[in-house]
C-alpha cells in the first residue's frame, strides 16, 4: 500500500504539549515540512522563545537553543554570524517578539541579519494564563483586562508586519492565517518563502501566523477559527507586505 | 610595548582565539569594543556592535552554543544589564567570557573606579544557584593573560568567566610584553548547535521542568565549583613570612597596598600582602592556614565591604580581620593605607575578634570625614547603648 502521508522528517515521534484546537501544531508541521523540502535538516538551528512552544527543542529534530523571553533574534545573530552557512530560525510568540523583545526583533531586522522569524500572533500570554499581549485585541477580554482591552488604559495593538516591513534589512514579511486549508497552503508558501529568502541571503525574512488560542479566548476550537477571520484579519490584514525574496 | 589594560584584554582574547566580540559603548571600556572592531575581523572572527548590553550578552549565547569562544564586555551599570543572560549561559552549562572594568555605583554612579561589583561577579549576580569564575587582573600585563585564562576557566567548566577589572586597570598604559606564539588548546565540544549533521540533535537550555531533573543540574554545576575550589584557586602573596598584619586586596588597590607595605617595612612595620587572583574560587584554605600562624588581616577595597567577607568567612573568626574602604570612586593614597595600618596595629589584637562587625570602617580623616565620623559615632552609641 502506498504511503501518502507522514509526519515531517524535522518534527519527532513525540507528543506536542498543546491544547486542543491551538495552532502551534499546524505552524510545527509547516515549519518542518519546509525543512524537509529544502533539505537543510542537517545544518538547521532553531531558537526557541519563551511561552507555550517554549519546548520547541522536543518536537524538532534539528539543532535547538532555548533562549531567554524575547532574546531569540540576539541569540539566532550570535549563531547566524558565527556559522553563516548554517540555516536559522526563531519561533516567538507575541509576548515574546512584540513586547519584551522587540529591541532585539527591531535590530535584528534593522541589521538585515539573515535569519528567518516565525511569529506567532495569537493576541494573548497562553503560557501564563491568559494576560493582555501587545496584540491583544480592543475590547478583547484578559486576565488583565478585566471588561475588555481599553484604549485608553492599555493602547493598541501592535502591528509587526506593518512596523518591520518598511525597514531595509527586511527581504521578506507575510502575515498569514490557519482558518481554512487554503490559508494554510499559503501559510506554507510564505514559510518557504521567507527560507528561501534567507538562503539567498536577502536579509531578514519574517512571517507573522495569526494562531487561536481556544483556552485562554474561552472558545471552541472552531469558534477561535471563526474569530481569527473575523475579528483579528480585518485588524491583522493577510497578505505580503515586503518581498525582496 | 606600552599598551592600555583595555587593548591587552583584547590582544589576549584574540590570542585566546575568541572569535565572537559583541559589544555596546559604556565608559570605561570603550577601547575594547573599539580594539575588538578592528583586530577581530582581522583574526577572522566576528565583531558586532549590538543594540544593548541585553542583547550582546544573548548574542554571546549563540555564539556559545555555537561552539566559537565568544566575549562581551561592559562596565558596572552594563554588567547588570547583563546578568539575566549570564544566569542562562551558566543554567544552560555554556563557556564564555565577560569583562568588568567596574566604576562608580549604584545607579549611574559615575566612571571612576570602584570594586563594588564584587558581590555581584563572585556570589551570582543574576537569578539561581550559579557562580562566575572570576579572575582579577592588577597589570595591563595581567589582563592580557587573563583573558587568556578566563576563557581557559570558561571552557574546562563550561560556565561563564568574568575578568573583574575597574577603571584603573582599564585605562592605564603600562608596558607589557605579548609572547609570540600562544599555547592554546580548546577541548572539542560535541554538545555545540552546529547543526545536526552525521549526529542526533543537540540543544542547549536552561529549562528543566522536574525539579529532581533540574536538581540533578544544579548539582553537575556546584560539583564543577567545587573542582574549581580544588584545581583552579590562584592568588600571591608578598613578604608574608614575618609579617605581624596582613593586608589583603585585589586588582588595583593590590598595586597600591604593595607600594605601602614596602613605606611601612622602611618603617619597621612588618607588613605582608595577599593578593586573590582569582576571587571565584576564593583562596579560602590558605587564607585559613595564614590566619592560623597568628598573622592579622586588614581588607582594603574599593567598596563598602565586600569581599573582607569572604576573607571572614575562611578565617571564621580565627583572627582579627579589619577593613578599610574607599567608595564612589576615590582611591586612597597608599599614606592613607599605611595610616589604617598604623591605626589598626594600635587597637589591641584580640585572636577572633571582627572588627567593624557587618558595617564598614570607613576613613575618618578626610573628605568623607565628618559623616563617616558622625555614622561611627553614633554606630557606637548604639553598641554601648545596646539598641
Amino acid at each position: 500500500m502506498q504511503q501518502v502521508f507522514s509526519r515531517p522528517k524535522a518534527l519527532t515521534d513525540v507528543a506536542m504539549a498543546y491544547c486542543p484546537g491551538c495552532t502551534h501544531g499546524i505552524a510545527h508541521r509547516l515549519v518542518a515540512e519546509v525543512i524537509d523540502e529544502l533539505g537543510v535538516m542537517d545544518r538547521t538551528v532553531g531558537v526557541c522563545p519563551v511561552g507555550c512552544s517554549v519546548f520547541l527543542y522536543e518536537y524538532f529534530e534539528c539543532d535547538s537553543i532555548e533562549a531567554a523571553h524575547g532574546r531569540a533574534p540576539a541569540v539566532a545573530t550570535g549563531v547566524k554570524r558565527c556559522l553563516p552557512d548554517r540555516v536559522v530560525f526563531t519561533y516567538q510568540g507575541d509576548g515574546d517578539l512584540a513586547a519584551i523583545g522587540t529591541a532585539e526583533i527591531v535590530h535584528a531586522a534593522t541589521r538585515g541579519e539573515n535569519i528567518t522569524v516565525i511569529f506567532i500572533n495569537n493576541a494573548t500570554y497562553g503560557m501564563t494564563g491568559g494576560q493582555m499581549a501587545p496584540t491583544t485585541m480592543l475590547g478583547q477580554e484578559s486576565t488583565t483586562t478585566p471588561g475588555g482591552r481599553d484604549k485608553a488604559r492599555a493602547g493598541y495593538p501592535f502591528k509587526v508586519c506593518e512596523l518591520l516591513s518598511p525597514l531595509e534589512g527586511v527581504a521578506y514579511a507575510a502575515r498569514v492565517a490557519l482558518t481554512s486549508p487554503p490559508n494554510v497552503a499559503k501559510a506554507k508558501r510564505a514559510i518557504k518563502t521567507a527560507f528561501q529568502a534567507q538562503l539567498d541571503g536577502k536579509g531578514l525574512s519574517l512571517v507573522e501566523i495569526l494562531s487561536t488560542c481556544p483556552t485562554q479566548w474561552g472558545m471552541a476550537p472552531l469558534d477561535a477559527m471563526k474569530h481569527v477571520d473575523s475579528v483579528m484579519v480585518p485588524y491583522y490584514p493577510l497578505g505580503e507586505f515586503k518581498s525582496d525574496a | 610595548m606600552l599598551m592600555k589594560g583595555n587593548e591587552a584584554v583584547v590582544r589576549g582574547a584574540i590570542a585566546a582565539q575568541c572569535r565572537a566580540f559583541f559589544g555596546y559603548p559604556i565608559t570605561p571600556q570603550n577601547e575594547i569594543p573599539e580594539y575588538m572592531s578592528r583586530y577581530m575581523p582581522e583574526a577572522g572572527g566576528v565583531f558586532l556592535q549590538a543594540e544593548s548590553e541585553v542583547a550582546a550578552i544573548n548574542m554571546v549565547y549563540g555564539a556559545a552554543s555555537a561552539g566559537i569562544r565568544a566575549m562581551t564586555s561592559s562596565s558596572s551599570p552594563g554588567i547588570s544589564l547583563k546578568m539575566e543572560g549570564i544566569s542562562y549561559i551558566a543554567g544552560a552549562q555554556l563557556p564564555c567570557v565577560v569583562a568588568n572594568v567596574q566604576r562608580g555605583g549604584p545607579g549611574l554612579g559615575n566612571i571612576a573606579p570602584a570594586q563594588a561589583d564584587y558581590f555581584q561577579a563572585v556570589k551570582g549576580g543574576g537569578h539561581g544557584d550559579y557562580r562566575m569564575l572570576t579572575v582579577a587582573p592588577w597589570s595591563v600585563q595581567e589582563m592580557f593573560e587573563h583573558a587568556i585564562l578566563a576563557f581557559d576557566l570558561a571552557d574546562r567548566y563550561r560556565n561563564p568567566a568574568m575578568i573583574l577589572s575597574d577603571a584603573i586597570v582599564g585605562q592605564m598604559l603600562e608596558p607589557i610584553e605579548i609572547p609570540e606564539k600562544v599555547e592554546v588548546d580548546i577541548p572539542p565540544k560535541p554538545w555545540a548547535t552546529t547543526g545536526a549533521k552525521g549526529r542526533g540533535r543537540n540543544y542547549v537550555t536552561s529549562l528543566y521542568i522536574v525539579p529532581e531533573d533540574l536538581e540533578r543540574i544544579n548539582l553537575q554545576i556546584q560539583a564543577k565549583y567545587a573542582e574549581a575550589s580544588r584545581r583552579d584557586v590562584r592568588f600571591q602573596e608578598f613578604e608574608l613570612e614575618d609579617a605581624d598584619i596582613v593586608l589583603v586586596a585585589y586588582g588595583c588597590v593590590a598595586r597600591i597596598c604593595r607600594t605601602t607595605m614596602n613605606m611601612a617595612r622602611k618603617k619597621g612595620l612588618r607588613v605582608g600582602l595577599f593578593r586573590p587572583i582569582t576571587v571565584f574560587p576564593f583562596p579560602s584554605e590558605r587564607l585559613a592556614a595564614l590566619a592560623l600562624e597568628g598573622k592579622r588581616f586588614l581588607v582594603v577595597e574599593l567598596s563598602a565591604g565586600q569581599m573582607v567577607e569572604d576573607v571572614r568567612l575562611a578565617i571564621n573568626g580565627s583572627a582579627q580581620v579589619d577593613f578599610y574602604g574607599r567608595l564612589g570612586g576615590v582611591v586612597p593614597s597608599p599614606v592613607e593605607i599605611l595610616d589604617q595600618i598604623e591605626q589598626t596595629l594600635m587597637r589591641p589584637f584580640l585572636p577572633g575578634y571582627v572588627q567593624g562587625g557587618v558595617s564598614p570602617r570607613i576613613n575618618g580623616r578626610n573628605t568623607l570625614g565628618a559623616a563617616a565620623s558622625a555614622t561611627e559615632l553614633e554606630a557606637e552609641e548604639a553598641d554601648a547603648t545596646g539598641v
